[in-house]
């Protein structure tokens, strides 16, 4: 528990729900009538509403960037790391939104809410989200704020995606795109890797089809494995072998089926926090937009056509032993924005935390983070920066 | 600015399109940029350059010259530069026709190793030429191929490659009557423009 904050921490920070009631079409088909988002802010919003920053979470991430809820919570928001004043993200300058993606699990509309037409939890009624759904909500949240062009939208993995098809959807309302640890679309092995966390989940007998909150159970076992094989994913060969190697909790091997290996423990560990933590189906949900995330496809499979209309300058971050998203799926947007002549800057860091590198600080990602974070603040109209 | 960056930025056309190749600092696409409104690329691979190139807005792409160049377009650039970057290649050869393949004309610097001090460390000395302006070691050098005028204008016979402009600079980069009328002996760095 932190008696006192981190001079460079945000401090304290109390989320807010706003509610929307113009009905939002969907990829699908259906349509959200009204829903709700919740959402965290940092820094000041200036009077021209032109330092907006917009942070998209990644898989299992949320409204909560930096900073404390309370001052018993003991871990900072998800994106601490990265956002705050003085930090790449300065909240000196920026003023910094982090939203719950809609079908999420911590305020926002999903699976969990009460579904209007039959009294009772959507569950696994709830549409299907894509990222440009939630690139429309998110605009929307944007209106709400008046702001007409965010000074940059900012995500790694999933969120670097829809950092990607703001560029492509959005044109006119971003001036800058920082797409961080990131695919143009999954591969055949990333939609593999999802579906047995999928399958783990649905086929857990307390999962009841989704419909467990009637239950009062929740499937553990299989958020729990899902979670699990997420992790192998996100930590590379080294990173594991340097991390945990072949160590043996209690020094010596048991001769039985239990977990020994300290690997073992850790993603026990892992996973069973997170089975309490997180719902069901909105994994399922985070899974599938996911695998359906190609922006390319509605330009003939041409990821240089499908960016040729974007305005903004984009920085791309990759790190070498991520093989989730691999340095060669960054390269893949990078060619493409250079094949349509749009501005772009692309770092890749050394690192041995495979995926998970986009959340850890290490210190050559910080400094190729805030140096563009530095061009941004400049390009903030009027800004008073200009002779950084 | 630096004194071949001068003489370059003078090759360049307003409004073009424009990669560079060992961008170092940013120096001369900044330059570029706001002077003469071009648009286009740097690529580096050493880290502190690549942060002074985002800390000035230049695009920089980190990736290896020597292989990354592949996915880039015939022809997609105007001009291609590359500022004493030639000598740490693994194929200098391979990168001069890469250069040619993606731009419509390349501008291309390095240092003359047949400058008249080289020769006279060498000569007399017996030993790899060290001095201010090639700092380095025979074991410790990135400097892997050196060439003189003569070599590189032989390689532009062999290859069909047309130069344009040619110039030559001293340690201070300055012209000086003596250099344009001996240029393999009294130039320190070659600068070309070329096209095929």
């Amino acid at each position: 528990m932190p008696l006192s904050f981190p001079e460079d921490s945000v401090g304290i920070v109390t989320p807010q729900t706003i509610c929307f009631d113009q009905p939002l079409s969907l990829a699908c088909g259906r349509q959200l009538d009204r829903y709700d988002l919740i959402i965290e802010t940092y820094g000041t919003l200036n009077a021209d509403a032109s330092n907006a920053i917009l942070v998209c979470h990644a898989l299992s991430g949320n409204q909560h960037l930096a900073g404390y809820n309370s001052a018993e919570e003991n871990k900072p928001g998800w994106w601490d790391s990265a956002i705050g004043p003085g930090k790449p993200i300065d909240t000196n300058t920026f003023f910094v939104i982090g939203l719950n993606n809609l079908g999420g699990c911590h305020g926002s509309t999903g699976p969990q809410s009460i579904n209007p037409d039959t009294g009772k939890p959507f569950g696994p009624d709830f549409p299907i989200m894509t990222v440009p759904d939630w690139v429309e909500s998110q605009a929307r949240l944007a209106d709400h704020f008046g702001i007409q062009q965010w000074a940059a939208v900012v995500g790694g993995s999933l969120g670097g995606m829809q950092a990607l098809q703001w560029a492509i959807n959005y044109p006119q309302r971003l001036r800058h795109c920082l797409i961080i640890a990131a695919a143009p679309k999954l591969s055949a092995q990333n939609i593999a890797f999802n579906e047995v966390a999928r399958q783990a989940i649905s086929r857990d007998p307390d999962f009841n089809n989704g419909h467990f909150y009637e239950n009062g159970k929740v499937p553990k076992t299989g958020l729990m494995l899902a979670r699990m094989l997420g992790h192998i994913t996100y930590l590379s060969d080294d990173g594991m072998r340097e991390k945990f190697g072949r160590e043996l909790r209690e020094g010596k091997l048991s001769y039985d089926f239990n977990p020994q290996f300290e690997v073992e423990s850790y993603l026990h560990y892992q996973g069973e926090r997170f089975s309490t933590a997180f719902d069901a189906n909105t994994y399922l949900l985070m899974t599938k937009a996911l695998d359906y995330f190609d922006p390319a496809a509605d330009y003939g499979d041409d990821l240089a056509k499908a960016v040729s209309h974007a305005r903004c300058k984009f920085m791309l971050i990759a790190f070498t032993s991520d093989w989730r998203f691999a340095p060669e799926r960054s390269r893949e947007i990078v060619d493409a924005l250079v094949a349509a002549e749009r501005q772009v800057s692309y770092a890749e860091v050394d690192s041995d935390h495979g995926h998970d590198a986009f959340l850890i600080p290490t210190p050559r990602y910080i400094d190729i983070y805030s140096a563009y974070m530095k061009q941004v603040a400049n390009d903030i109209p009027n800004s008073s920066q200009e002779n950084t | 600015m630096r004194a071949d960056l001068e003489i370059i930025q003078q090759w360049v056309k307003p409004n073009s399109k424009v990669l560079d190749l060992g961008c170092g600092d940013g120096e001369l696409l900044s330059f570029l940029q706001h002077q003469k409104n071009t648009r286009g690329y740097g690529v580096e691979v050493d880290h502190d350059n690549i942060t002074a190139c985002l800390e000035k807005g230049v695009n920089v792409i980190e990736i290896n010259i020597d292989d990354g160049l592949a996915s880039i377009d015939d022809h997609s650039f105007d001009t291609v530069i590359m500022t004493q970057a030639l000598q740490v290649m693994t194929r200098p050869d391979q990168i001069v026709d890469e250069m040619l393949r993606i731009g419509k004309e390349c501008i291309v610097t390095f240092p003359n190793f047949g400058h008249w001090r080289a020769r006279g460390y060498l000569a007399f000395r017996g030993r790899m030429p060290v001095s201010k302006f090639l700092p380095y070691t025979w074991y410790n050098t990135p400097n892997i191929h050196f060439c003189t005028f003569k070599d590189f204008e032989q390689l532009c016979v062999e290859r069909n490659i047309h130069i344009l402009d040619r110039t030559v600079v001293d340690n201070e980069h300055k012209h000086h009557w003596s250099i344009r009328l001996w240029p393999n002996m009294l130039g320190e760095v070659a600068i070309y423009r070329i096209t095929r």
